[in-house]
């Protein structure tokens, strides 16, 4: 084969022309050839979710609300078989979630966007949502910011200001004055952080030291003494589930500040994944959340029943619920839309929509398209062999707080 | 004052974890010239053995301690003996590449058998119970690993200095050609050492259960400090180790208490600094 300089160059152009033509023909081919002739009813929804990793757990709970909740409808949501895709982000990669996500959108074609765990992936996602016009339901990530960056994102789990509002006038009202904020130091920690400090200043208490701990931490002992030393009586905190947050819940204990005093006004922390490990030292934790699986309705009884149903061993917390409700909100766009690709007419029909869902009664905010919901002040008891957070008030609904600004 | 108390402390049994991981590695290196980057995946398997003996065996922790010990020597002994003692006389770059695809292989392992999450120790109540030191409260456990570090440090030393395998091991690394000639068994001691060296990872890794968890990327994850702690120290060294491990373990520590903002920055800030000063270890061997 002759070296390419000794060739002339109409033979160069030639041969660069007809490789480009050969290419351009090949992937002609592999698009043609495609199922794009699969044009069935299948309505396909995208899961961006870690599955891998320490935070594997997130994706698990996710397949199983979403796919529970579809074989409650009877396997199909308005009439139309639902595809899921699941993608694997392995944490908070927001590079990886956006090369992730342009796949579903351009690649497979999805209709609906669900799933997203951490903050920084459904922010990287956003304007892929915008672009395309592709509604996205967020079924955790709990930053306020992340629905006021597309018009296509409808969130079904929770924020930070939801739930420590109500918190902080609670901890206000029953003779708490110096608390100690201690939270993981990336978006919904900070939310949690500045929602807890405003409210808190509003009911006429300080809050003595605002911690922020990297979210790479795995030995919390430096700050639990932090915590200790401040003086406060008692410590808002806001972590990660998974290893963060247990460790930050052992370090709480083994270091004495319950014995010290210091009471644990948490949100997330006692979910119902992490409980079980804390042991019988969990007894007792304070914590303002939006869904208990001991919440006792008719609608979470039916919820529980339909994830047991498929998996006697399944994990019931706010996580599962998000999916389960995100997967409503979906059926609810696939039903206004009449299974066509139209992300305008589905958001519009579902802003204001209301549902019983297993946490209680909800309802989309026009404004904001975040879940409306009842925060409830729950404690950790133990029920026969079981860890649960029983709830011992219903501080009614609760807005996001943080859009309200 | 009881701020240096308790960064002093906590920067102690860190520092501790660190030494009894990194020792073995430093020991190898200084040793072998072998570049064995899959040190962490042996600190990963003491601590998996241990988790499991413990909860599906229902063995308690003083029994399983010391056999996940055993049984990570005993894997380091035969994958020496049959695979890395090939690798001895390959370039430095070989030597990466095999231990990283066994760390690899390690992990996906760890991943296949345990699944992804983390894997809690149960402590028994001795090391569970908070010990009131007066100014503090600490869990029972932290006070055991500075004291296992401290022991290991000492059983090291005097090995290396009073018995006839230490004096087999210095004379190993000295000069292995003489040494080989006046009939010492290189490959023993060279064999021996590498089981040591994983027995102690192992050993550090489910004493460390609680700073550092234990999930299938702990080999990767971790492995950066233990390679700082052994530059640091100086290969070769097991003084130097222990003086590297506690200096930097209480500098990260220090960085919580103060500077929690900043991460991991001092740490690495600090080991810039202490190679720059000393580029071939604070005590090289």
């Amino acid at each position: 084969m002759p070296q390419t300089r000794d060739l002339s160059l109409r033979t160069r152009r030639r041969a660069a022309f007809s490789t480009a033509g050969l290419c351009a023909l090949l992937l002609a081919a592999a698009f043609g050839a495609s199922p794009a002739l699969a044009q069935s009813a299948s309505i396909k929804v995208g899961i961006v979710a870690p599955f891998s990793g320490p935070f594997a757990h997130y994706g698990t709970l996710f397949r199983n609300g979403a796919e529970a909740y579809v074989a409650s409808q009877g396997g199909k949501l308005a009439g139309k078989t639902v595809e899921f895709i699941y993608r694997d982000t392995g944490g908070p990669n927001p590079g990886l979630t956006r090369t992730l996500v342009q796949e579903l959108i351009v690649k497979d074609k999805v209709d609906y966007l669900g799933g997203f765990v951490f903050t920084p992936n459904a922010l990287a996602a956003a304007p892929l949502a915008q672009q395309s016009q592709t509604p996205m339901v967020v079924f955790n990530a709990a930053t306020s910011a992340i629905t006021d960056r597309s018009e296509f994102i409808i969130r079904t789990s929770y924020t930070l200001w939801q739930v420590t509002v109500p918190l902080a006038q609670w901890a206000s009202k029953n003779g708490i004055k110096k608390v100690v904020t201690a939270v993981t130091d990336y978006g919904p920690g900070i939310d949690g952080e500045k929602a807890f400090k405003s409210e808190f200043a509003k009911q006429g208490g300080t809050v003595v030291e605002s911690i922020r701990m990297p979210i790479s931490t795995t030995d919390f002992a430096p700050f639990v003494q932090r915590i200790k030393a401040s003086g406060a009586q008692a410590v808002y905190t806001f972590l990660p589930g998974g290893p963060p947050n247990l460790g930050f819940v052992k370090a709480y204990n083994e270091n004495g500040l319950a014995k010290a005093g210091i009471r644990f006004l948490g949100t997330a922390e006692t979910d119902e994944y992490d409980l079980p490990k804390f042991g019988d030292a969990a007894v007792g934790l304070t914590t303002a959340f939006h869904y208990s699986a001991a919440h006792p309705s008719a609608a979470n009884q039916k919820f529980i029943a339909a994830l047991k149903a498929r998996d006697a061993n399944a994990v019931v917390n706010y996580a599962v619920v998000g999916a389960w409700d995100g997967m409503h909100v979906i059926q609810k766009m696939i039903e206004a839309t009449g299974g066509q690709r139209d992300g305008v007419k589905a958001i519009a029909a579902v802003r204001g929509l209301q549902w019983e869902s297993p946490r209680g009664p909800v309802r989309i905010d026009p404004k904001t398209r975040h879940i409306v919901q009842n925060v409830y002040l729950r404690q950790v008891q133990k029920r026969g062999n079981e860890l649960v957070n029983v709830e011992l008030q219903n501080f009614g609904p609760q807005i996001d707080w943080g859009l309200d600004k | 004052m009881t701020l240096l108390l308790n960064i002093a402390l906590d920067g102690v049994a860190y520092g501790m974890v660190l030494f009894i991981i990194a020792v073995g590695m430093s020991v190898t290196l200084g040793l072998m010239r072998f570049v064995n980057l899959s040190h962490g995946a042996f600190a990963m398997c003491g601590g998996y053995a241990a988790a499991l003996m413990v909860r599906e065996a229902g063995f308690s922790f003083w029994l399983a301690l010391p056999l996940a010990v055993l049984a990570t020597g005993l894997a380091g002994g035969v994958i020496e003996a049959l695979v890395l003692r090939h690798l001895y006389r390959r370039s430095e770059l070989d030597q990466v590449l095999f231990t990283i695809g066994l760390s690899f292989v390690l992990i996906a392992t760890a991943n296949a058998l345990a699944g992804p999450q983390v894997q809690l120790i149960a402590l028994p109540p001795l090391l569970a119970q908070p010990v009131d030191l007066g100014w503090r409260t600490l869990p029972a456990q932290r006070l055991f690993v500075i004291a296992v570090g401290l022991a290991v440090a000492a059983t090291a030393a005097w090995t290396v200095a009073y018995t006839r395998f230490g004096v087999w091991l210095r004379a190993a690394v000295d000069h292995p050609d003489t040494a080989a000639t006046l009939g010492i068994p290189i490959r023993l001691v060279q064999c021996a050492s590498f089981a040591a060296g994983a027995a102690l990872a192992g050993l550090g890794g489910v004493l460390g259960a609680e700073l550092m968890p234990l999930e299938p990327y702990y080999a990767l994850k971790y492995l950066v400090l233990v390679l700082v702690v052994v530059a640091v120290g100086g290969m070769g060294s097991i003084s130097g180790s222990l003086l590297a491990a506690l200096a930097l373990g209480t500098v990260e520590t220090a960085s919580k208490y103060l500077l929690s903002g900043w991460g991991s920055l001092p740490f690495f800030l600090a080991m810039a600094l202490l190679l720059a000063w000393r580029p071939q270890g604070l005590l090289r061997r």
